[in-house]
């Protein structure tokens, strides 16, 4: 976790693959945790597959900027292909890390970066999604990788709070539960710090 | 109760604390959900409302003009293009004294098409009669609304009421929220008590008739006494408010003003990005300060000039553009205001963030350093710009 007592986090994703939905329950999460929370989506003419940009500030005090986040200290990529259109490392604070949904390691994905000399983390969010789901919900998988990356709540605190979050959300479709539990335990497990 | 939701999901939970007799619902972005989790508690049981859905907003607005002249608490939510094709049943719902809820989500008027926020719809409607009261963020938003109904309905006022949020920036964010208990929300609100109603049969009334010219301007007359008095009215109710909550309001909020010699006017979220910006700049010895407007109808003129009577420079920041050619609309009724002074402070107008147009502490901070200049070289330069936009006259 960086020094300032905020932790900003810029998610890009391609509209459809729940984005928006990981960083509403990231602030969810991390409030029912006693944190102050922000999380926005940046909103547009929305479309499936189109870039969207999802936002989070979690901190100690009630954080009254409403703007968007142009100094991250994490950044989240759902969607590899995203690297060639997006400048993601926009702005990326020195000290911060990326979070890439990719088969590749954080070495292999580094040329791809348009010159980000920091950290680089790496996660096969799609296999395992497929793996333990069934299908391809990527934005599960990234949510337990950001977690694990960035500290910015205590892993098995996360995992038991989000299961309460899960209960509320999933009231109607319980046998869900099982299955993103899952999905988070063996992110945060296979997620490669680089 | 501690929770975390967003700006319309925080309305929502409270129109169902409020369980008012008829909704009209018709959806526009981004104040769609507020109809649509409504929706929700009304399939679930946990509200008595008559959910009445419509073709069009100017229906929605129509159905709560005719339920509150019943006799009945009528609520609605709305944007942008939603709001202009109400326009003529605002006019109609506020002459007609009915104290009707309107939630405004708070988008860009069209055209170019835009779904994005600034002021221009609510801004547009500002002479239409309705009292305005306007929130910085989630927690604001639930505590107006729920203070809506006692000041509308109160017999010296009997004014509708709009509760205006900043849309996306306010209503689709998820920040931290207090809400109250739904029997405190009730106890608060009381039950709608009005003395004369269509279906009160000891005394059967029309409402809505033909005024001829003997009689059309008295009736204006008592509209203009009753949104001056509404003035009072806003301030017995935030302090009510204050009890249940211990969340304070006025007609607006002075941040840091006490000493301040630069200071801001300004509407909605970008308070909050402002203060952060005050903040910064008095951690470096800046007399700066904040002026949030949180009423616009009725205009705290008098308090205004006050709060801004010992400052050196001010800018008013309009997130709506007006048009007027001079200056946007904060910008016009707060010269207005400071006019009466015996020392003005020099006065520029910005209009900002139209149609989403994001604004940052920089670029708050950057207004300050020019207020600054201003204050020490006596020279106002020009009066009435724009900030954040790409061209060649971008100077603030």
């Amino acid at each position: 976790m960086p020094s300032s007592n905020m932790v900003e986090i810029r998610w890009h994703g391609r509209g459809g693959q729940g984005a928006k939905m990981a960083c509403l329950l990231l602030a969810d999460v991390a409030a029912l945790e006693g944190k102050f929370v922000q999380g926005f989506p940046e909103y547009g003419p929305e479309r499936m597959g189109a870039p969207i940009t999802a936002y989070n500030r979690i901190s100690e005090k009630r954080c009254t900027v409403h703007s968007n986040i142009y100094h991250p200290d994490y950044v989240v990529v759902v969607d590899e292909s995203l690297l060639d259109s997006v400048h993601v490392t926009g702005g990326l604070r020195e000290g911060g890390a990326i979070i890439i949904n990719t088969p590749l390691s954080p070495r292999e994905i580094v040329p791809r970066l348009r010159g980000w000399q920091g950290r680089v983390c790496t996660i096969d969010a799609r296999r395992i999604s497929e793996e333990i789901l069934g299908r391809n919900f990527p934005n599960t998988p990234m949510l337990a990788a950001a977690v694990r990356v960035s500290g910015v709540l205590e892993p098995n605190r996360f995992l038991a709070s989000i299961e309460e979050s899960f209960k509320n959300k999933f009231a109607a479709k319980p046998q869900l539960i099982e299955g993103n539990m899952a999905t988070l335990q063996r992110s945060m497990e296979e997620v490669q710090l680089g | 109760m501690k929770s975390r939701l967003s700006g319309n999901e925080a309305v929502a939970y409270a129109l169902q604390q409020l369980n008012p007799d008829v909704m009209g619902a018709f959806p526009i972005t981004p104040s769609t959900e507020i109809p649509e989790y409504f929706a929700q508690y009304v399939a679930d049981g946990q509200v008595n409302t008559e959910f009445v859905t419509v073709e069009s907003e100017h229906s929605s607005m129509s159905v709560c003009i005719a339920a509150q002249a019943a006799g009945a608490r009528s609520v609605c939510a709305t944007s942008s293009c939603g709001l202009a094709l109400m326009y003529e049943l605002l006019y109609v719902a506020a002459s007609c004294r009915l104290p009707i809820t309107l939630a405004c989500v708070n988008r860009a008027l069209t055209g170019p098409i835009n779904i994005n926020n600034d002021h221009s719809d609510s801004m547009g409607a500002r002479d239409s009669g309705w009292i305005q009261i306007y929130a910085e963020n989630n927690q604001e938003a639930y505590d107006n609304i729920i203070m809506a109904m006692p000041i509308g309905e109160t017999p010296g006022v009997r004014l509708p009421v709009m509760s205006c949020m900043d849309g996306f920036i306010t209503s689709h964010a998820v920040e931290n929220i207090e809400l109250l208990d739904s029997d405190v929300v009730q106890g608060f609100i009381g039950e709608y008590q009005p003395e004369n109603y269509l279906l009160k049969k000891e005394n059967p009334l029309a409402v809505g008739p033909y005024d001829v010219s003997a009689y059309y301007m008295e009736h204006k007359v008592m509209q203009a006494e009753a949104m001056k008095a509404a003035k009072n009215r806003i301030l017995e109710v935030a302090a009510d408010f204050e009890k249940i909550s211990g969340r304070r309001y006025g007609l607006l909020e002075e941040y840091r003003m006490e000493d301040a010699e630069l200071a801001l006017v300004l509407i909605g979220s970008t308070a909050g990005t402002a203060k952060a910006a005050v903040d910064q700049l008095r951690a470096k010895g800046e007399k700066a300060g904040l002026v949030k407007i949180r009423v616009f109808r009725p205009f705290p003129g008098q308090e205004l000039a006050k709060v801004l009577a010992g400052t050196k420079a001010v800018a008013i920041m309009d997130k709506s553009e007006g048009l007027a050619g001079g200056g946007g609309p904060l910008f016009a009724e707060t010269r207005s205001a400071l006019y009466d002074l015996p020392e003005r402070p020099y006065l520029i107008s910005i209009v900002y963030g139209l149609g989403g147009r994001d604004v940052k502490t920089d670029d708050i901070e950057t207004v300050f350093s020019r207020l600054a200049h201003i204050s020490s070289s006596s020279q106002i330069g020009p009066v009435y710009t724009h900030m954040g936009q790409r061209s060649k006259e971008e100077t603030v």
